[in-house]
């Protein structure tokens, strides 16, 4: 088998089976959603207030519900063990990594960015900057389930890798939330974000690069 | 400058000695741990001779 | 390995070996502790003695001379650490990963250090125990990273295997290191509230300068001697079933 069918068979075979378990895919967006749901309850709901922390708001969810995916990238491959065939390929063991990451942020990445306009509204952002925050989600997400990937390589062999996995990888995240953040709120009062929107997009192309290596690496060592 | 000015710190005593107390124990504790386990060790490893 | 003269390799290749790692760093040790404990008598005698008063912030000031040495410490260590772990990844040098994973303990303490001197410098300048300062916020997330490296090696039983993650962590840490300070710098240019002083000092005078020099090299030295003694508790667990650890601990009897 040819390299770039060996990755699409994988984005596709992941694809197959994420849609047998919708759970998979609608747990971290029933969380994303309750979170945001949870802040009007918690401080309030002045229009302003909610207005100025949306971004904050939104970004911080998108996070933690990025995060509480992470666990099924690899889960069921390693417990079944086709995780060891797919690294023991004759093809290169990052770049079929890459390709189980792109398949579980289109499952479970795409989902936060198609919502987010509603939840959006729900906090009253202004709706010229709907459009920067999609960007930035789409632009944001690929590199939490990029970097969130390391973190689960790391720690899928463990029993309790949970807790451990959060201290891993929400320290990576804080330069995606705080240039993605900061666009959203710059679009909202009117200034350019033209800065931000390249900065992330360099931090996901490095991203894209750099982290399957570390990943596969992760992983074989996580499989012995 | 007398002893008591030096101790004194200019009306900031209250944060510079501090300061330099948790420095002090935190370094102490970071060569007193393993050298603990160390003896811990060889008392270990001694006592399993015997 | 050209360029480097032989006996340079020849001392690496020995050091790599853990006998000969615990003798000579057994030896060296004395001398290492009196070069610490002068280095620091000279500068805090310098920094808390003889340095003048600063003119704007009077005496609090001298929380710098261990403040901003542990700031550097909690960086430099953090790199070695890395740097160490990929050498024990690409080469295999038990050593090298036993440097790296003892390393994390001695920066996190540097790190809390920072971040706790900080905030008691700050009470004074600032009016409160805790701002969102850059350079705090930037070594609070370092603590984080730290944390994540300890807490790594400790979930993994395999100590050869957690040896190995703490590296990958270690490496990819380092390279986000600087993306992270960097945004945490361009976010808190954005936030900063008119209240906040900076509490940076465009120039320091030599006298001020030379004590804190002093400081940060008693520094570097403590972290080699904390560093010795970690390597070689964990050697010893390590390697407790070979002869020289055996011949060790019958040495110790006598």
């Amino acid at each position: 088998m040819s390299l770039s069918r060996a990755f699409f068979a994988i984005i596709r075979r992941d694809l197959v089976l994420a849609l047998r378990r919708r759970s998979e895919i609608a747990n971290p967006l029933l969380f994303f959603i309750l979170v945001i749901t949870l802040f009007p309850l918690g401080i309030g709901a002045q229009p302003n207030l909610l207005q100025a922390i949306a971004p904050g708001i939104i970004w911080v969810s998108a996070l933690l519900a990025a995060m509480l995916s992470l666990d099924s990238l690899f889960r069921s491959d390693f417990d079944d063990g086709s995780l060891e065939q797919i690294l023991l390929s004759s093809h290169p063991a990052s770049l079929l990594v890459l390709g189980k990451i792109i398949a579980h942020w289109l499952v479970t990445g795409l989902p936060l960015l198609l919502i987010s306009p509603l939840l959006a509204i729900f906090l009253g952002m202004p709706t010229h900057s709907l459009g920067i925050l999609l960007l930035t989600l789409l632009l944001g997400t690929p590199v939490l389930s990029l970097i969130g990937a390391i973190g689960v390589a790391l720690t899928v062999g463990l029993r309790r890798g949970g807790m451990i996995l959060s201290l891993l990888v929400l320290p990576l995240y804080v330069p995606v939330l705080i240039f993605a953040s900061n666009a959203v709120e710059m679009a909202g009062s009117g200034l350019p974000v033209n800065a931000q929107v390249n900065i992330l997009i360099s931090i996901l192309l490095m991203t894209l690069v750099l982290a399957p290596w570390p990943t596969a690496a992760a992983l074989k060592m996580s499989i012995n | 400058m007398s002893m008591q000015e030096f101790f004194h710190m200019g009306g900031y005593a209250l944060y510079v000695w501090p300061s330099y107390g948790l420095t002090l124990i935190v370094l102490l504790a970071n060569i007193i741990i393993p050298v603990m386990q160390r003896k811990q060790f060889f008392a270990k490893a001694l006592k399993k001779k015997r | 390995m050209f360029l480097v003269p032989d006996p340079v390799v020849r001392f690496f290749h020995r050091m790599a070996s853990p006998p000969h790692f615990y003798a000579f760093t057994e030896r060296l040790m004395p001398w290492l502790v009196v070069i610490f404990l002068l280095l620091t008598a000279a500068g805090l005698y310098g920094g808390l003695y003889l340095a003048p008063a600063d003119y704007q912030q009077g005496d609090s000031y001298r929380i710098i001379y261990i403040h901003v040495p542990s700031a550097w410490m909690s960086l430099f260590i953090y790199v070695v650490m890395a740097i160490a772990g990929a050498i024990g990844l690409v080469w295999r040098i038990k050593l090298a990963e036993i440097v790296a994973i003892s390393s994390a303990p001695i920066g996190a303490s540097f790190t809390f250090i920072a971040l706790f001197t900080g905030s008691l410098w700050g009470k004074p300048m600032w009016g409160t125990w805790w701002v969102w300062d850059a350079r705090l916020t930037s070594e609070l997330i370092l603590l984080f990273l730290y944390m994540g490296v300890i807490g790594l090696y400790g979930a993994i039983d395999d100590k050869r295997v957690a040896s190995k993650a703490v590296a990958i962590l270690a490496l990819v840490g380092v390279v986000n290191i600087p993306i992270i300070h960097y945004s945490v710098e361009w976010w808190n240019t954005l936030h900063q509230g008119p209240t906040v002083t900076k509490m940076d000092k465009p120039s320091i005078h030599v006298s001020m300068l030379i004590p804190l020099l002093l400081m940060a090299l008693s520094f570097n030295v403590y972290y080699l001697i904390a560093l010795i003694q970690r390597v070689r508790i964990e050697l010893l667990q390590r390697e407790r079933s070979s002869q020289w650890v055996k011949n060790k601990v019958l040495e110790v009897k006598q």
